[in-house]
């Protein structure tokens, strides 16, 4: 890789080598020390099933059961490293993609599929899980977390110092995003407000086909100094070291610390969406280079040279993986049509007088063909 | 009891209607795995790999590899249950049911959901066509309606009897009634070929022995019922009763049954052209009235048609004009054909206005070029392979005389005599085509005095030479009947202005006019 522009290695905060080598960090070191072998193994598993619920939504695209699938592949330390730092009452404006910070929050991985079959506009209630719903539309959701998060400063939730209540808010998005007007909007508000915002970039070096290379001539942690919002570069593929640097990002969030600006350094395996063909684009010399740098292989060889991953967890977990899969299938598969009168549901939170007319005259409507609902 | 499962074709991008089966993974009795790639497609995006929805033995491939099919039809058929037991028998529409797979199935029992009769499906292809039923869907496939929808085609009537006869107990392969009225392309793609799209509603429809309401009489043993006027009638128009439909009560041949046969017949004579009188038509599918042909373009035409909309549209032509006496050209013409030195080639008017043409390039070097947009670069040519535009059995082909520029008269008379037996001959390689830098099309050989030529695309200049007249002309102050010919040179004004042009055609005709002018400027 290069050693300058926005594709450079240098100054990534990295715990765990390729080879599985655990490395010290003088900064960040302290802020795994209390995970041990089961925490370890607890991040190897939610990887290595968020990466099967992936793949089988990705088979299922193809065997036409969802109109579309944003992989995931590769991005699984990023997103359940800082998924798991996440505290209960903190809340996640994800994009689209983070299948894996939507498995650390709680919700059954069969929630996401509803959106992606075109059945259901999100798919889950966002209060229960503190997991904002997919927004499709780039970076517009990275100021709603903004204003959010201005939301929590006011209802004073920041910087009580009582752990239960001091709350961060988390925005997911991709390099894509950061050449968006929001994106900067989001970082302005964000940095003059002190907002207790983690602007977390996954930097997956494709903007669909567009590499990181025509959106920056700088690596993109170093724009959130301009704003005014101090950034770190971190090796995305290692969940040690995401995990870490997210820690102290939400910490410094809930204390009344303001904004960061978190860029975790990671590689889009699979193509953008499952209508995209990346081999038109890149080459898989490439690919293979960030093959040898998988997140979970990383950390499976480490669990593994600590004698810390036996044989009967990885018979569980595969079986698990299974299951999981088998499940997505069948659910998938069962998914009825929506009730058309859903469409008037959630328009308002509160009643409207308008929406229940247009519901009153839909249902007489619908009820004047024989024989009940028309198709 | 064996369960037989069918895949369609989904949507592998948005919004796409169709791809092609690139290449199987699978073959009959392979046994494949959940998400086990079995199958490659290409979409107008991309190369996909398809992985396998079900578990089991592989029975069938429905669709052929490099076969585009729309999204939504059933590609393959596997048995998720092999080790079942056998069902029964095969016989006719009693085969075991087959639930196609794909995502309506929640939005569209009827398409979805309905069993297949796996037997009957291929012969039933022709009458399920019209009524396939759409699905609104919201994902992937959108309305997948009509899963190989293709155009009616001009079918005789018996054909169309054959098809509806034919029923359950035609197999996909011996069935094929429907028969083109030409040979061609067209015939190849109605053939057993085509993959059979389940068809669930329109299938059950004909049953082994039913006579169904559209037959004529003879297929179904039966003389012909009609009325003395209707029978008069047929006599008269030399209509044979028993192979007109009848659609009367009871079955009896009416008037307009009558007319309508003879109307079709009528349509099939007019269709049927001697391939050798009117061979632009070789290839082409009649229209059902009998009234137009459709030929796919392709190969020469294809090429002409894209080079000409090219040239004209990039190019901006300019076409300046000349008449000119050429009684002295004539003259020289007939002494050559005496000469010994070119007793073994043909000497034409041609030769000279090609050696005309060398000569005008000679002094005016600079029309012998090409615009290169991509380049943004005038590319001036050394050299001129000059092309001459030969009407061929094939099409109008320009193959063009390799460094004419080094030519004398005889050795340009030999490679216009070869160039003009090979196109003659429709062997006209693309190289003996390429790279042309100026070309002269003879358009006087069809008695026609000028045109406006187009530009062979990648050179600045064209000359047509009209045809040679005997007309009154001023001649040393009197009128006498001369040799006459219009001369017209088209070029390319991004890089010929017309007073260059101008010039160039001056000379050609100067030298047509006087050949010993060639003395001056050779």
């Amino acid at each position: 890789m290069s050693t300058s522009g926005p594709l450079t290695d240098d100054g990534l905060v990295q715990l765990l080598t390729p080879a599985g080598e655990r490395v010290d960090h003088p900064d960040y070191s302290a802020r795994v020390a209390h995970l041990d072998a089961d925490a370890l193994r607890g991040l190897y598993r939610d990887m290595v099933l968020v990466r099967r619920f992936d793949t089988e939504a990705t088979a299922l695209q193809r065997q036409g059961e969802l109109g579309l699938w944003a992989q995931s592949l590769g991005q699984e330390a990023a997103q359940v490293g800082s998924g798991r730092a996440l505290a209960r009452q903190d809340y996640v404006f994800p994009s689209y993609r983070e299948h894996g910070v939507a498995h650390t929050r709680g919700l059954d991985l069969t929630q996401l599929l509803q959106l992606f079959r075109g059945v259901d506009h999100g798919g889950w209630d966002p209060e229960e899980f503190n997991f904002h719903l997919y927004t499709l539309v780039i970076g517009s959701h990275t100021l709603h977390a903004t204003g959010y998060a201005m939301g929590v400063q006011r209802d004073g939730a920041v910087g009580t110092g009582d752990p239960e209540r001091d709350t961060a808010v988390v925005t997911y998005f991709g390099d894509g995003a950061t050449a968006q007007g929001d994106v900067n909007e989001a970082l302005v508000f964000a940095a003059v407000n002190n907002a207790p915002l983690v602007l977390f970039l996954q930097n997956n070096q494709w903007a669909i086909s567009e590499p990181t290379t025509r959106q920056a001539r700088v690596p993109l942690a170093a724009r959130g100094p301009g704003f005014g919002v101090p950034s770190v570069r971190v090796d995305g593929n290692d969940v040690l070291a995401t995990y870490a640097v997210t820690a102290e990002a939400l910490e410094r969030a809930r204390t009344g610390g303001g904004p960061t600006l978190v860029e975790a350094f990671t590689y889009r395996m699979g193509a953008h969406t499952t209508s995209d063909d990346p081999s038109r684009y890149r080459s898989s010399a490439e690919e293979d280079y960030w093959r040898q740098r998988d997140p979970i292989d990383r950390l499976e060889k480490h669990l593994a040279a600590a004698g810390e991953l036996p044989e009967e967890f990885r018979t569980a977990l595969a079986a698990e993986a299974d299951a999981l899969g088998e499940k997505i299938r069948t659910y998938v598969r069962s998914l009825g049509r929506p009730a058309t009168s859903t469409m008037f549901d959630h328009v308002y939170a509160t009643p409207h007088s308008v929406v229940d007319a247009e519901r009153a005259w839909f249902e007489r409507y619908e009820a004047s063909f024989a024989g009940g609902e028309h198709r | 009891m064996p369960s037989f499962q069918q895949f369609r074709l989904p949507d592998a991008g948005e919004g796409l209607t169709e791809a092609e089966i690139a290449a199987w993974h699978v073959a009959v009795g392979d046994t494949v795995a959940i998400n086990q790639t079995i199958v490659e497609i290409e979409t107008a995006k991309s190369l996909v790999d398809l992985p396998s929805p079900f578990a089991g033995v592989v029975t069938r491939l429905l669709v052929e590899e490099g076969t585009t099919v729309e999204v939504g039809t059933p590609i393959i058929e596997i048995d998720t249950d092999p080790t079942g037991e056998a069902p029964a028998d095969a016989a006719p529409g009693a085969g075991p049911e087959v639930p196609v797979h794909g995502p309506t199935s929640d939005a569209d029992p009827v398409q979805a959901g309905a069993p297949v009769a796996r037997h009957a499906s291929a012969a039933a292809e022709p009458a399920a066509e019209a009524d396939e039923p759409g699905g609104a869907v919201l994902v992937g496939y959108g309305t997948a309606a009509a899963p190989t929808a293709r155009r009616a085609r001009f079918t005789s009537a018996e054909g169309d009897v054959d098809a509806g006869a034919a029923g359950p107990d035609a197999t996909a392969a011996g069935a094929a009634p429907v028969r083109p009225a030409t040979a061609g392309p067209g015939a190849s793609r109605g053939g057993a070929a085509a993959p059979a799209p389940a068809a669930p509603a329109a299938m059950p429809t004909v049953r082994p022995g039913a006579v169904p309401t559209g037959e004529p009489a003879a297929v179904s043993g039966r003389r012909a019922l009609a009325k003395p006027p209707v029978r008069k009638l047929a006599r008269d128009l030399g209509v044979d009763l028993d192979s007109v439909v009848p659609t009367g009560p009871g079955g009896i041949v009416t008037r307009e049954d009558v007319l309508a046969h003879q109307a079709a017949a009528e349509a099939r004579v007019l269709a049927t052209y001697p391939a050798d009188d009117q061979p632009w038509l070789a290839s082409g599918t009649v229209s059902p009235d009998g009234r137009q042909t459709r030929v796919p373009v392709k190969s020469v035409r294809k090429r002409t048609a894209e080079a000409m909309v090219t040239s004209a549209f990039t190019a901006p032509h300019v076409t300046v004009f000349q008449t000119v006496d050429v009684t002295r050209t004539m003259k020289l013409v007939q002494r050559l054909r005496q000469d010994k030195e070119f007793a073994d080639v043909r000497v034409t008017p041609l030769l000279i206005a090609a050696k005309a043409l060398l000569l005008a390039v000679r002094r005016h070097p600079d029309v012998n070029a090409s615009w290169d947009e991509a380049a943004q670069e005038i590319v001036y040519k050394h050299y001129v392979n000059l092309g001459i535009a030969a009407a061929t059995p094939r099409g109008l082909v320009v193959p063009n005389i390799k460094d004419a520029h080094r030519l004398g008269l005889h050795d340009l008379a030999e490679g216009l005599a070869a160039l003009t037996s090979t196109a003659r001959a429709g062997k006209v390689t693309p190289r003996d085509m390429s790279d042309g830098t100026i070309t002269i099309t003879n358009v006087g050989v069809f008695g026609i005095d000028t045109g406006t030529p187009i530009l062979n695309p990648g050179e600045a200049a064209i000359l047509a030479f009209g045809a040679i007249r005997e007309q009154p002309w001023v001649h040393k102050g009197k009128i006498k009947v001369r040799h006459v010919t219009q001369l017209a040179l088209s070029v390319d004004h991004r890089l010929v202005d017309g007073a260059l042009g101008s010039m160039v055609l001056a000379d050609v005709a100067a030298v047509l006019e006087d050949p010993a002018q060639a003395l001056v400027w050779g």
